[in-house]
């Protein structure tokens, strides 16, 4: 029990500092009013605007003002668009998730059975040409890439659409697009290029383990029984390489929602990444805010279920963090 | 590699040292051996920048735009070739690549080095001193990589503005945790053992030990980190570059130079963008084929 | 006329196949940038103020070329210097039935000043109005304390609301300091929900803010009904993601196509690209200011003579600009107003590229040798804005004025413009008003923000002959007149170089083969007069 308040204060400290951080810093950044009011307005009209954004205020009470809204769950309010920072995150926030979602089915639909073919035949061109190809797809910038699907498969195959979500349909009270045909053809590219990373990922981690699993006492055994090596590998050593690449994957979920950045600024999709680097480039302050700390907490909270389910699992985690 | 491999030397020790093994068993590779050359390759044109471009591409006194937007191979009226062509204001391409390099190498090597050596310190500090000391580093250590770099290096950088130096403390500021927490295991597993011991018993001075024989033992995993981390942090810049956070257009690396030219891309100036994103590509791959090696060959697990 | 298939979509083959040619009833549109909001009354923005004239009617329209022409006004005149009539149509209905009357825009007016947090507020187009008269339904007499010529295009700014919006108490009074009769407005975001009818050829059905915005056509529309029957905006603000969707067939249209794809689009036998002169002038503005300035080291400022000012301008070549840089897609500008516009002065043309002169007039003002200099700029707000400033500082370097480019994002540009951090900067002005005073009021004349005059003059730039004419310009209610002014101004400015005109920007659109559409000078977007090519 110690360890789990222990854990937890420690989750809210990061919070407060980041809140401290982020809103230091980036309220001091630029002038919003100067990128948003008519160049033809007058002095009058500026100290107007700038009064009915609050920034005249010091910026002490300016960071007080947002930590009495945060504590009723309120970030802010978009210089930009008028309305609550948080609803507007999380009006976009689907968009991301299911591009999310589909990067790692594609990771994993892809990147296992190379992994496994690669540990299995290590020594092999296959395998060693499997290889090649992860390095190549850790080191292929990820803009890049969008780049060149959007310029192969969009302009000059004309297959696929370039940017946007297509149609959505509403499932689970929620917008999606990989209902409709067209949302589903929109969401191909962005999703192959936001997977391409973990694609490599978990090819790694399925070969390292086929090649940890391929030399256990219990395959030798059942390739000993005679047992057909499709079988052998389905089954035996599928069920004990996946959960290892399934507990990364999940922690790495956060990261591929942050990483979504890139490949949303490239195929104009509609979702958090997008919105922040717009709010950026447009100084709407408390977007960027709210943005940060959305993604701080979600961070927090996940890093703290990871330390939770470890000490329930290792209890000489909890001896050793209370003694 | 070089002032590592001269650090060891300066040891007295006569057994072949981890460091020695890990050069001996790394050169019998040939792709590693290659990746590894061409990347000095590349360093070397990088640092020799301004004594093997034709041109210095931001003296605007040497452009001229009537050179502008040539195709690869052209010469311009006085007959002055461009290899690779020239962007719209006459730049050559070629030249703007290797002062590109240039910065991309720079912030990439630079930003490892620096965090290299604070990760190096606070790790040393935090086995060696151990209790809450250890504790502190090692909890700020776990937060750090709870986090994903990108949004790391969003955040710093949406606060502190575009700058080849914001660039860099925002690498150093991701990286550090890494070796930090790499050095600190090593250095734990190492204190250990009895050649450490002896030196104790020896008294030598606490320095002696910690920089003349816990540190070089502790360098073979950091090298295969910091290799890695090379390759990351040249992505990772040219990423923030694209996104408009990185570096300024002024001082382009090779991430701005592909993102500047994907406009042109689209109208048939496939050279503004393409040669840039070769070269990284390039760059990136070698540096990682030689970090992959390093680590399967210190992986005991994987050795036959 | 309705045009080609109506209703039924066809169904799509595969999921690669390729994308069906969109329904001839149907547009789809590529932005790039999208609207922060449908309120007419909320952000003075480009983006904002062109979409809003789908779905609301302002008094007056402005045409193609920023002309003014009638809209929810029938006709309007100056009865005297400060006061103003407008007789307003009749039979024209908002969205959910209401009759348009006078009461409608005297509502209007009263919430402009009342947006919450707005960004860029419209009140600087209605607070020259002292009092309002409503002598009939359909009439509207409107009273200034000094003449002001410039309401009618003042009042085309502003989009009209229907009164059954707010929330009355009693009979609207318009009072300068608060209405009297209304308790609250409508919000921002019921604008955006679509909750506030408007009277213009277009129902807003759906707004997703960031993907899609969807507009349908209003049966009922009192003036010209539109072809469409559905019109889509997509925003896609990255250049070549823009033209790519474009070559895809996911859009039939997008506006600002990047100036270096223009020849490629040009060939396309299945494209169309129009372009036509914008009302944006790109300059150069120099810190005349007789005291040291920051972006050159030297103890004077070399730019407070007039003779270093018209050397920098002699040393640019215009033509290589548009031809190299601009891929022909400017015009060589010699004032800050463009051609064609109210108060152009035919007179002033573009500074020949004469670098030898420039040479001998850096001479005589005591600099041979030139000095360094930092030119500001932005790199993402006017077309090719960095390329511009770099090949206007490889320019200078050539006459001994050796340039560095110090270029950022524009929200650091126009903080640190605010800021006067730049001794030269380049930058753009578009004359929203579409005549002379715009430019003139707020880049050139002596800087007092106070007044609303100088408020973009962040170079110090100050002749107070000038701006003796044009106050004479602003209080002048004939058009004949006013125009004269006007080009006496610009002719002032111009002879002792108070700023550098570089060029204005042609704006182009591209389109299936099947569209057409009439450059606008205000650059807008506007569905209604994309129409399908005879």
């Amino acid at each position: 029990m110690g360890y789990v308040i222990n854990r937890l204060l420690q989750g809210l400290t990061v919070i407060a500092v980041m809140a401290v951080l982020v809103f230091v810093g980036v309220y001091a950044i630029g002038n919003p009013v100067d990128m948003l009011i008519s160049p033809e307005a007058d002095q009058a009209e500026i100290d107007a605007t700038i009064a009915r954004m609050g920034l005249d205020k010091p910026l002490w009470l300016q960071f007080l003002v947002f930590l009495k809204g945060a504590a009723h769950g309120d970030l802010g309010t978009s210089f930009i668009y008028n309305e609550p920072a948080v609803r507007l995150i999380l009006e976009r926030f689907p968009a991301t998730l299911e591009l999310a979602l589909a990067a790692i089915l594609i990771a994993v639909l892809i990147g296992i059975p190379l992994g496994v073919i690669a540990g299995l035949k290590p020594e092999q061109p296959t395998g060693r040409g499997i290889m090649a190809v992860s390095i190549l797809g850790f080191s292929l910038p990820t803009f890049w890439v969008g780049m060149m699907l959007i310029m192969i498969f969009a302009v000059w195959l004309g297959w696929l659409p370039s940017t946007g979500r297509g149609d959505t349909v509403s499932f689970l009270g929620i917008q999606v697009s990989f209902l409709t045909v067209s949302g589903l053809r929109h969401l191909i590219l962005p999703a192959v290029n936001l997977a391409l990373f973990k694609t490599s990922l978990v090819i790694r981690l399925s070969r390292a383990g086929t090649r940890e699993v391929i030399g256990q006492d219990y395959i030798k055994f059942a390739r000993a029984k005679g047992l057909p090596e499709s079988r052998v590998i389905l089954v035996h050593l599928l069920k004990n390489m996946m959960i290892p690449v399934v507990t990364v994957l999940g922690l790495e979920f956060g990261s591929v929602v942050a990483f979504a950045v890139v490949t949303e600024t490239v195929f104009s999709w509609p979702g958090i990444g997008k919105l922040l680097i717009s709010s950026i480039v447009h100084l709407d302050r408390p977007v960027i805010v709210a943005y940060l700390m959305l993604t701080v907490m979600l961070f927090v909270t996940i890093n703290f279920a990871v330390d939770l389910i470890y000490a329930a699992l290792d209890p000489r985690i909890r001896r050793k963090e209370s003694a | 590699m070089m002032a590592a491999a001269t650090a060891t030397a300066a040891l007295d020790v006569s057994v072949e040292t981890p460091l020695h093994r890990l050069v001996r068993k790394f050169v019998a590779n040939r792709i590693a051996l290659s990746g590894l050359v061409v990347f000095a390759a590349i360093t070397l044109l990088a640092v020799a920048a301004p004594l093997v471009a034709p041109q210095n591409p931001y003296d605007l006194a040497t452009l001229d735009i009537i050179d502008g937007s040539l195709e690869p191979g052209m010469t311009n009226i006085d007959g002055k070739p461009y290899l690779l062509g020239t962007d719209e204001q006459g730049r050559d391409m070629l030249s703007a690549i290797l002062y590109g390099l240039r910065i991309s190498i720079g912030i990439g090597v630079g930003s490892t080095v620096i965090a290299l050596v604070i990760g190096l310190a606070l790790g040393l500090f935090a086995a060696y001193s151990g209790g809450w000391r250890d504790t502190l580093v090692m909890r700020l250590v776990d937060l750090q990589l709870g986090f994903p770099p990108i949004l790391i290096a969003l955040i710093l950088l949406a606060i502190l503005g575009r700058g080849v130096d914001k660039v860099m403390i925002a690498l150093v500021a991701l990286q550090w945790a890494y070796y930090a927490r790499t050095v600190r295991a090593t250095a734990l597993v190492e204190r250990r053992k009895e050649y450490i011991e002896a030196a104790r018993c020896l008294a030598l001075p606490y320095s002696r030990i910690v920089f003349g024989h816990l540190m070089p033992n502790c360098l073979p995993p950091l090298i295969v980190v910091a290799t890695m981390q090379v390759a990351h942090a040249i992505a990772l810049e040219a990423t923030l570059s694209f996104l408009g956070v990185g570096v300024p257009v002024t001082e382009p690396s090779l991430g701005m130079l592909i993102a500047n030219g994907f406009d042109f891309m689209m109208s048939g100036r496939y050279w503004v963008s393409f040669f840039p994103g070769i070269t990284l590509l390039v760059t990136v791959v070698s540096i990682n084929l030689v970090g992959d090696h390093l680590r399967d060959i210190l992986n005991p697990r994987l050795q036959k | 006329m309705r045009y080609g298939l109506t209703g039924t979509t066809a169904l799509v083959a595969g999921l690669l196949a390729v994308a069906n040619p969109a329904l001839a009833a149907d547009l789809k549109i590529g932005l790039s940038a999208e609207p922060s909001a449908l309120d007419p009354h909320y952000h003075n923005l480009v983006p904002n103020n062109a979409m809003f004239t789908h779905i609301y009617d302002s008094l007056i329209d402005q045409d193609a070329n920023q002309r003014l022409s009638p809209s929810l006004a029938s006709s309007w005149k100056a009865l005297n210097d400060t006061t103003w009539e407008f007789k307003l149509r009749k039979g024209v209905k908002f969205h959910d039935g209401a009759p348009f009357t006078v009461k409608d825009v005297v509502f209007t007016l009263c919430r402009v000043p009342k947006v919450p947090n707005s960004p860029s507020a419209f009140t600087i187009y209605t607070k020259s109005i002292e009092s309002v008269e409503t002598p009939d339904d359909y009439t509207l007499v409107l009273h200034t304390a000094k003449p002001y010529p410039l309401m009618p295009t003042d009042l085309s700014t502003i989009g009209i609301i229907p009164a059954g919006s707010g929330k009355l108490t009693g009979p609207i009074v318009f009072k300068k300091a608060g209405c009297e009769g209304i308790e609250g407005y409508p919000a921002t975001e019921d604008f955006n929900a679509g909750k506030v009818p408007g009277s213009g050829p277009f129902l807003l059905k759906e707004f997703v803010k960031g993907d899609r915005l969807v507009l349908t056509e209003n049966p009922a529309y009192w003036g010209k009904k539109p072809v469409w029957d559905t019109v889509t905006f997509k925003p896609i603000p990255s250049d070549g993601p823009r033209v790519a969707a474009l070559l895809a067939g996911d859009v039939d249209f997008i506006e600002n196509p990047p100036s270096q794809d223009l020849a490629k689009l040009r060939k396309d036998k299945n494209l169309r690209v129009v372009d036509g002169l914008s009302n944006r002038v790109i300059y150069v503005a120099l810190d005349s200011a007789d005291a040291p300035t920051p972006g050159i080291k030297l103890p004077k400022n070399p730019l407070h003579d007039a003779r270093v000012r018209k050397a920098l301008s002699l040393a640019i070549d215009r033509k290589a600009i548009k031809d190299r840089i601009m891929s022909t897609q400017s015009e060589p500008a010699g004032q800050i107003i463009s051609t064609g516009l109210f108060g152009n002065n035919p007179a002033l043309k573009p500074d020949p590229y004469d670098p030898k002169t420039a040479k001998k007039l850096l001479a005589e003002a005591g600099y041979p040798k030139g000095f360094e200099i930092t030119l500001g700029t932005p790199n993402d707000r006017y077309m090719n804005d960095e390329k511009v400033a770099q090949a206007i500082a490889q320019y200078w370097t050539r006459i001994g004025v050796k340039t560095n480019v110090d270029a950022t994002t524009k929200s650091v540009f126009f903080s640190r413009r605010g800021k006067k951090e730049f001794s030269a900067f380049l930058a753009g002005w578009g004359a929203g008003t579409g005549e002379a005073s715009s430019p003139l009021k707020s880049l050139v004349a002596c800087r007092k923000p106070e007044l609303g005059m100088g408020t973009t003059n962040y170079a110090n730039y100050c002749n107070p002959k000038m701006d003796e004419v044009l106050k004479q310009a602003l209080a002048t209610i004939d058009d004949a007149k006013r125009e004269a002014l006007l080009q006496e101004s610009l002719a002032l400015v111009a002879a002792d170089t108070g700023i550098v005109p570089i060029h204005f920007e042609k704006t182009p659109w591209a389109m299936k083969k099947s569209l057409t559409y009439v450059p606008r000078v205000d650059q807008y977007t506007i569905a209604m007069e994309i129409k399908p090519a005879k």
